[in-house]
């Protein structure tokens, strides 16, 4: 996949990435004057002395010098200064444009959730992580350096041409040379390998992560020293790729000495019999020389800007690729609906890909506002993807979905998620408090609120006695709490908010029966004046209290063969 | 020198130690060739400028200065060839010993902070960091001790006041970098840190993210995203203004060095007591002396970096072990046939005040099935994990056949075991590999039947490539119930004495749920079973049920009670 992305696919979404952002320009402007400065004032310094030390084997009064020598210690201050400003202010670029490269990438792949998700949180943090960081470097690795470097070019020749037109020519020659060859080489060697190299990481992480996960699991089935062997493969795939780019770098970095000593070599040739011929005066000798090879310091970082070139451009184009992928949008003139709370599926068909078997088949199902439904089925039914579907996670194949008599797909996604709310199964917990993970349902809940839906799920009491409350820690993925504790942590969240439908997804799963059927009992109660549409394998939790029992079954609902629903259902069988 | 060469990477990793005699050798081989090279230099510009010599005159001196630049070129070469290398192989010993240690020794352990996605990130792009060490850095810290002192040695035969000069200023700039070092490699140490939170806050945003678009939270996620970035850079250019400050004294220093040098010199040239080529050439070498020194300055931020890092994996490597390996590995008794007794077993996790079990008694008989039941947090899954010996108790002792589980080899004990979690991981691969996990050997028949009987079957033929549909990282992602299915498939083909659900049927519809409770019946039979489960179908089966209670455990038995022979009138029908 990553191998295919062509070279002007990468040119582009670089260009993409390298369009600075706002009062970026002004900064990059400033730390390229900065560099550029301190590269002068460092060939300024080494020539002053070179034409200081020949100028005083002369032996001419000490005071003749002194303008020299004055110059001599500003070169180097200014140099010493210059650099520091330089360094503080590129990196300073490169960091904001990590923060905004970030968000920006974070707010393509938000409308990609939940499909991005299943591409493997391995992969999409090394993405992101990796990918990202890499691109950062841009400004501080490839442009800066680029544009130091021409400006370098032109002034070190233009300073030697002024002292011997012909040392200016043989300067000008050499050090384009290198200026072209470097980048080249070593960037046409690494290209391969920094193509590979990026994948191969994500390979890694992501195999590390899933072993580090299900260490135990391996451990019971005596499978540890296997996948410690395949993580060792994958570690010396990459070694290799690694080893390949160290070859091709101190390749490149040899090739930078031999041109830089061949270029001051052709610069002595050209002058000495100038000197010889009193064209150039004998003290200005060790000035070009020693400005040769101060202009070559500035030339020869080029070989790893080269390298960070290509680096970024990859990378940029794997974050495009993603970005690219097509996802949900919101209508261009979005409908508004009262809220009322009326949702319908007509012959609604999905299936997940064209060449897959379909999930729901001209599926019709209406949810009265204020009905309470329970949904059951066999796993692997699709009831999860009906409950995506109702928060237009997904768009149906055929037929639509409509809230409040208005198809999902003329709504703004926002309004829709604001009157529907789904709590999933695999619903997250963030490593953050309680509290801001209940704060999720509703940003503005009163720790009084917190606290009421808490004891719907009948967590109140436990999280009271916590030596921290409602700010106790829940740890990566809610790990610090209980399996029924993270699931009924996600229930309280989801009644917290003000939609008025809820949509959970086995809302009592990890819960022993009697705790499931008062939680069961709880919600139904907390949901009254709002539509519910519960999907359980176990409706006999709600005690008969829902209005009516479906089941999907062969991608179609069903009122359930058992329903041995003793309650009084508040309506009519739709 | 600023900061000292990590001395446990050094000290315990043997290509470490290569890597540092070649680079070595390599600066010593350099050292010489920039003396030759500024000597060789400064002879030409000398009789070049001075005495009006032809370029025939100085053929052979730019011959030689020609084969000093090809040396000085291969040299640069080899070493970042070498310090590349080096760096890639210890990458990869560090990783393999992260793994061996997470994987082998303790798999229970995550370091403290306990996010995978940190440590995952440490362990391939912070060992990384490593390579900036070896390449960069190191490299750099062999030329700054190796040159100044050729320098010193060739400029006092040249000139005593200058290179007096020099040997004084080297200690200082020295001093400057230890002062200015140890506050940048605190700060570095804090940067590190955010960078792991950072790493481990996006990873955790982005698998929320579902979650987040389900409340319409994401754009406040995106401004929670946008101040721990702006935190981020602030912690960051902190650091970096201070390891630059430590370059800007560098610099400083090397500039006032080089005037004084300078001056020394022109004074002397002035006056006649010496010739412009021995000027020139400790003008040429005035730079290279403090250059390194300069360079290991400019690379300590990256050098703080690597030793933070590498001191992240060494401290997972070093967190205890709450396993005690036993040094007489004694061959287990079968758990079919001998009963397995919890005598006043107590655990605790680290760091928590609150024990996850309290003087807990039980007993698995042989060939039995034991429920365990009790409210969400009662310790039935830190039951499950004593079990196994994943953890040992803090208190007391699990005993099967009347032998310690410690004085027990630990993998045979552990194949003994088929452990169905609450949340099984996904290997990526196929589901037929991660259905054979226990039996990597199983035939494609065997491992259609175990799918069968684990009810995978249906919804694994509707798959368009079955049992060969790779899942895992960057794959298929099943449901949860197919997912819990896939582990249950794996435990009935793993065939083994003792079997440990820990709720099987939690994500299953009823009639699933009613297939599997009567396979883990019939799978039970002739084996001892420990069930972890609420529902009433699998406590059904159970010969005994045993009820945890909240914090403190009940220590009776049999708590539900069932008629002794459910299971087995399960089993015959």
């Amino acid at each position: 996949m990553i191998g295919r992305i062509g070279r002007p696919a990468r040119a582009g979404a670089l260009a993409r990435v390298a369009r600075p952002g706002e009062g970026e320009l002004r900064k990059l402007a400033r730390s390229v004057a900065l560099a550029a400065g301190a590269a002068f004032a460092a060939g300024g310094l080494l020539a002053t002395s070179g034409y200081l030390i020949s100028r005083a084997a002369q032996r001419p009064p000490i005071l003749l010098l002194m303008v020299t020598i004055v110059s001599v210690r500003a070169f180097g201050l200014t140099r010493a200064v210059l650099r520091y400003g330089e360094r503080l202010s590129s990196h300073d670029l490169a960091l904001r444009q990590l923060g905004r490269l970030r968000l920006r990438f974070f707010r393509a792949v938000v409308p990609l959730a939940p499909g991005a998700g299943a591409r493997g949180s391995g992969e999409l943090l090394s993405r992101f992580v990796a990918d990202v960081d890499a691109v950062k470097d841009l400004y501080l690795r490839v442009v800066i350096p680029a544009l130091v470097a021409l400006l370098v070019l032109a002034g070190a020749s233009l300073a030697a041409w002024l002292m011997l037109p012909a040392a200016g020519l043989v300067l000008l020659g050499s050090l384009a040379l290198a200026t072209v060859a470097l980048p080249w080489l070593s960037g046409t060697v690494a290209s391969r390998t920094a193509r590979r190299q990026a994948p191969l990481r994500a390979r890694l992480t992501g195999e590390l992560i899933e072993t580090i996960d299900g260490a135990s699991e391996l451990a019971l089935a005596g499978r540890s020293h296997a996948y410690l062997e395949r993580l060792r493969r994958s570690d010396a795939q990459l070694a290799r790729v690694a080893r390949g780019d160290a070859l091709a770098s101190s390749a490149a970095a040899a090739a930078g000495g031999l041109l830089a000593g061949a270029g001051v070599l052709t610069l002595l040739c050209v002058a000495i019999p100038a000197v010889h011929a009193g064209l150039l005066s004998g003290v200005l000798l060790a000035a070009l020389v020693f400005l040769a090879l101060a202009a070559y310091d500035s030339i020869l970082p080029l070989s790893a800007a080269a390298r960070s070139l290509r680096v970024c451009a990859t990378a940029a184009a794997r974050l495009h690729e993603l970005a690219a992928q097509p996802a949900i949008a919101d209508p261009a003139v979005p409908r508004h609906v009262g809220g009322a709370g009326a949702l319908s599926l007509e012959h609604v068909c999905f299936r997940y890909a064209p060449e897959q078997p379909w999930v729901l088949e001209d599926l019709e199902l209406r949810l009265a506002p204020g009905e309470h439904v329970a949904l059951t089925g066999a796993s692997g039914a699709g009831k999860s993807t009906l409950g995506d579907l109702l928060v237009r996670f997904g768009d149906p194949v055929d037929g639509r979905v409509t809230l409040d008599g208005v198809d999902l797909r003329e709504l703004a996604q926002g309004e829709l998620r604001a009157h529907v709310a789904l709590c999933a199964q695999d619903c997250h917990l963030f490593n953050t408090t309680i509290r801001e993970n209940l704060l999720i349902g509703r940003r503005d809940a009163s720790d009084a609120e917190l606290l009421a839906a808490l004891a719907v799920v009948e967590l109140d009491g436990w999280a009271l006695a916590l030596p921290q409350g409602l700010d106790t820690l829940v740890g990566q993925n809610g790990e610090l709490v209980s399996g029924g504790q993270r699931r009924r942590l996600a229930l309280a969240r989801a009644l917290l908010s003000s939609a008025s439908v809820l949509i959970l997804d086995e809302p009592t799963a990890h819960l022993d029966a009697p705790l499931a059927r008062r939680v069961m009992r709880g919600v139904l109660a907390a949901c009254e004046g709002r539509a519910l549409l519960a999907i359980t394998h176990d409706p006999a939790a709600g005690g008969g209290r829902f209005d009516r029992v479906l089941e999907l079954r062969g991608g179609r609902v069903r009122i359930a063969a058992d329903e041995s629903s003793p309650g009084h259902p508040r309506t009519a069988c739709a | 020198m600023a900061p000292p060469v990590d001395r446990r990477l050094l000290g315990e990793s043997a290509p470490a130690k290569t890597h540092l005699v070649v680079a070595g050798a390599l600066g010593t081989l350099s050292a010489v060739l920039i003396v030759a090279q500024a000597a060789l230099l400064a002879y030409v510009i000398d009789r070049a400028a001075m005495r009006r010599a032809t370029l025939g005159a100085l053929e052979g001196e730019l011959l030689a200065l020609a084969a000093v630049l090809c040396a000085r070129a291969l040299i640069d070469g080899g070493f970042e060839l070498s310090g590349r290398w080096g760096a890639a192989r210890i990458m990869s010993e560090l990783r393999g010993r992260l793994a061996g240690r997470l994987l082998l020794e303790n798999p229970e352990q995550r370091p403290s902070g306990a996010r995978t996605g940190e440590l995952a990130n440490t362990a391939v792009q912070g060992v990384e960091a490593l390579e900036a060490y070896f390449a960069g850095y190191l490299p750099q810290l062999v030329l700054a001790t190796v040159v100044p002192l050729a320098v010193i040695v060739w400029v006092t035969g040249a000139d005593p006041v200058a290179a007096g000069i020099l040997a004084l200023t080297v200690p200082l700039l020295v001093l400057f970098m230890v002062l200015i070092g140890r506050g940048a490699r605190a700060q570095a140490q804090a940067r590190w840190r955010t960078l792991g939170l950072l790493g481990a806050h996006f990873l955790d945003v982005v698998q929320g993210l579902a979650t987040l678009r389900a409340y319409n939270r994401e754009d406040a996620q995106e401004r929670t995203l946008a101040q721990v970035g702006e935190r981020y850079r602030g912690e960051t250019m902190a650091t970096l203004g201070t390891a630059f400050m430590s370059a800007l004294v560098l610099e400083l220093c090397a500039m006032i060095g080089t005037a004084l040098v300078a001056a020394t010199i022109g004074v002397q040239l002035v006056d006649g007591a010496l010739g412009l080529q021995a000027g020139l050439t400790v003008l040429l070498l005035a730079p290279e002396l403090y250059g390194p020194l300069r360079l290991v300055g400019q690379q300590f931020h990256a050098s703080a970096d690597a030793a933070t890092a590498s001191a992240r994996i060494f401290q997972t490597l070093d967190s205890p072990c709450a396993l005690h390996h036993a040094a007489g590995a004694l061959r287990p008794p079968s758990p079919a046939l001998s009963p397995v007794r919890f005598e006043a077993v107590s655990f605790r996790y680290p760091g928590r005040a609150e024990p996850a079990l309290e003087r807990l008694e039980l007993e698995l008989r042989a060939g039995a099935i034991t429920a365990i039941v009790g409210p969400s947090g009662a310790g039935k899954s830190t039951l499950a994990r004593l079990l196994m010996r994943l953890a040992d108790p803090t208190a007391g002792r699990i005993a099967c056949g009347g032998v310690d589980l410690r004085e027990l080899d630990l993998e045979a004990w552990r194949s003994q075991i088929a452990w169905v979690p609450q949340r099984p991981t996904l290997f990526s691969g196929t589901i037929a590999e991660n259905i054979a996990l226990c039996r990597p050997d199983a035939s494609a028949a065997e491992i259609r039947a175990a799918a069968v009987a684990a009810g995978a079957g249906d919804f694994v033929a509707a798959l368009p490539q079955g049992l060969r549909t790779p899942v895992g990282d960057g794959a298929r992602r099943l449901s949860a119930g197919q997912a819990q299915r896939v582990a249950l498939a794996r435990a009935f083909l793993a065939d083994r004495p003792l079997l440990l659900l820990d709720e099987p049927t939690a994500h299953l519809d009823e009639a699933s749920a009613r297939t599997i409770s009567e396979t883990v019946a019939r799978l039970a039979h002739g084996r001892t079973a420990l069930l972890i489960a609420h529902d009433p179908l699998l406590t059904e089966l159970a010969d005994h049920v045993h009820a945890l209670g909240v914090g403190q455990p009940e220590t009776s038995e049999s708590v539900l009670a069932r008629a002794p022979g459910a299971a087995a009138r399960l089993v015959g029908a």
